[in-house]
């Protein structure tokens, strides 16, 4: 069993309360399955805390229905109902279910968003940050190297990892409400030096040096390596944190990538040997011109017509940088009539995007600037749809297929011409 | 539970417990990993991935025999939701641990079984009868085609 220190074993025994008891049971359980030998501390902890739709609510009528039961029995697992208080630990919530006030234009019923405001409050009124992106980085929860934190969202997870030198698990919903309280998370995995070693090289032989050209270098990587972590040098430039947002995003999505190393650009790869932790090892996978055209066509298997109804972007949730780019690519432009263009980020990057004036640019185009979630996670799109162009592999991995549609890849420009033309006219260069 | 079996078990696995518990079912086995969120229909306890061998199957009742889990970090919500709607797998082997798939294995307080002394992927063919007791760290199969 895995081994608690005196505080832990406090907590266990119900020092702190009911509730933090509860969690403290639910992480032990979650530890020795993992195999853990103890815990680290946490204090930066970022999930989906109670918000439940409404069958889930109905489901536990009997312990009363509302966030109180559905913390208590789904989120902390507990076979009794606790008093739920504020959260302990610095405590986030990560996406949403629909934009807080296009939600109609989502198609969402009264009863949903009414549900939607009640789990809200809760969340607020339990100490937790309503940041509602999948983007905590880009709205006021930026990790330091080193930094132990438990969060949810794969590409937010990479993004930890790799980018910044945070340690986190691809942790779930249930292990990120008990941190919450606990302040705790099993020893395991990315918390640990030994783990976070390469394990297989991908030789990049082509230039890389675009937000498109990452996110397809992301997605070949993913497919390669799996849910292993690649090492990859050869011609990668011009590093942004945008670049390396769609790059993780898709290697997360294509195989399940939750770490990588790029030798001389990331924290942990200064050197192939230091990113290996010694010798290289593995296999070594070569992205090269013709593994870039194969990338390019996996992506765009899915889309025969090239009359585009609807235009997604902001997957992972837009930064700021790339709302002005949108802004300026669209300035003076009109969506078609026959064609919608949803762009989604975060309310604190939407909050700037309105100071900045590009909320005025979107609304004269006929675009909407929405929250809190995307067009997988709300599975809403404009009604009608059937065709989609989009400028994130990792969308294209995962929405066509939930929403039975055809979907395009292709380049932010290409996107936007789409939207204002409805037709598709992309290709690779 | 009874057995209906009376015959000695053909094959004996040991491995680590994930969740304890017994169980005794049929296997539903895979040789590839499992994707939650977007890739189980939880209200159904089915695959829905396009492109997985096990589309368009439901493991509600069975024992889970796969690699492991991938995929989104709703992994283990969706399958804690499949307790919900009764569309439960009885019980899950499993090769490589993952925070998903052991997180899920512990909300859905099913008996589950890790790090195997031989690979049930190997040894256990879907329709086999197979009993899990997670306490002891033992899993016995019998055969279909025997």
């Amino acid at each position: 069993m895995v081994k608690l220190s005196d505080d832990e074993r406090a907590m266990l025994d119900g020092r702190d309360g009911a509730a933090v008891q509860k969690a403290m049971e639910l992480l032990v359980r979650y530890a020795d399955a993992l195999g853990a030998e103890d815990f680290v501390y946490t204090n930066n902890v970022a999930g989906v805390p109670g918000s439940s739709p409404q069958w889930v609510k109905e489901y536990y009528a009997a312990d009363g229905g509302d966030y109180r039961a559905v913390f208590s029995r789904f989120d902390l697992d507990s076979d009794e109902v606790v008093d739920v208080p504020r959260m302990n630990a610095f405590s986030c919530h990560l996406q949403g279910g629909m934009d807080p006030s296009m939600w109609q234009e989502q198609g969402m019923t009264e009863q949903a968003f009414a549900n939607f405001q009640q789990d809200e409050a809760e969340v607020a009124a339990h100490g937790i940050q309503v940041l509602k992106t999948c983007t905590p980085y880009l709205a006021g929860n930026v990790p330091v190297m080193g930094e132990h934190c438990a969060w949810m969202e794969s590409s937010a997870v990479v993004f930890c990892n790799s980018v910044i030198g945070g340690r986190t698990n691809c942790e779930g919903r249930e292990s990120t409400s008990a941190a919450m309280l606990a302040n705790r998370i099993p020893n395991f995995g990315f918390h640990r030096d030994e783990y976070r070693k390469g394990q297989h090289r991908v030789r990049v032989d082509v230039p890389v040096d675009s937000i498109f050209e990452w996110g397809m270098l992301g997605y070949f990587t993913g497919g390669a390596v799996e849910d292993t972590i690649p090492v990859l040098d050869g011609a990668i430039s011009e590093q942004s944190l945008i670049r390396h947002k769609h790059f993780g995003a898709a290697a997360a999505s294509s195989g399940g990538v939750e770490m990588y190393h790029m030798v001389g650009i990331t924290p942990e790869a200064p050197s192939m040997e230091a990113a290996f932790g010694g010798a290289a090892r593995g296999e070594t996978f070569i992205y090269g011109p013709e593994e870039r055209r194969a990338v390019y066509e996996r992506l765009n298997s899915i889309g025969s017509s090239t009359d585009v109804d609807y235009v997604m972007l902001g997957c992972p949730h837009y930064s700021i940088e790339q709302i002005a780019e949108a802004a300026r690519l669209i300035e003076g432009r009109k969506v078609n009539a026959n064609a919608e263009l949803w762009i989604f980020t975060s309310r604190a990057v939407k909050a700037t995007a309105e100071a900045s004036g590009y909320g005025d640019i979107f609304r004269a185009a006929g675009a909407k600037l929405m929250t809190d979630t995307c067009s997988a996670i709300s599975q809403a799109v404009p009604k009608g749809t059937r065709v989609a162009a989009l400028d994130s592999a990792k969308q294209v991995h995962y929405l066509p297929a939930m929403m039975g549609i055809e979907g395009w890849y292709g380049t932010t420009a290409e996107c936007i011409d789409a939207a204002c033309s409805g037709k598709w006219r992309g290709s690779l260069r | 539970m009874a057995t209906v079996d009376v015959r000695e078990p053909d094959i004996v696995i040991r491995g680590r417990k994930v969740v304890g518990g017994v169980v005794e079912g049929e296997a539903l086995v895979t040789q590839q990993t499992i994707s939650g969120w977007g890739g189980v229909n939880p209200m159904k306890g089915e695959v829905i991935e396009s492109h997985h061998e096990l589309r368009g199957q439901s493991f509600a009742g069975k024992i889970l025999v796969f690699p492991g889990a991938k995929g989104s970090s709703g992994w283990s919500g969706v399958f804690h939701m499949t307790r919900l709607t009764d569309k439960a797998p009885l019980g899950m082997l499993f090769n490589i641990t993952t925070t998903k798939a052991a997180l899920g294995a512990v909300v859905l307080r099913v008996p589950t079984l890790t790090d195997f002394d031989i690979d049930p992927l190997d040894h256990i063919e879907t329709g086999d009868r197979v009993r899990i007791d997670a306490d002891k760290g033992e899993v016995l199969v019998w055969k279909k085609s025997v």
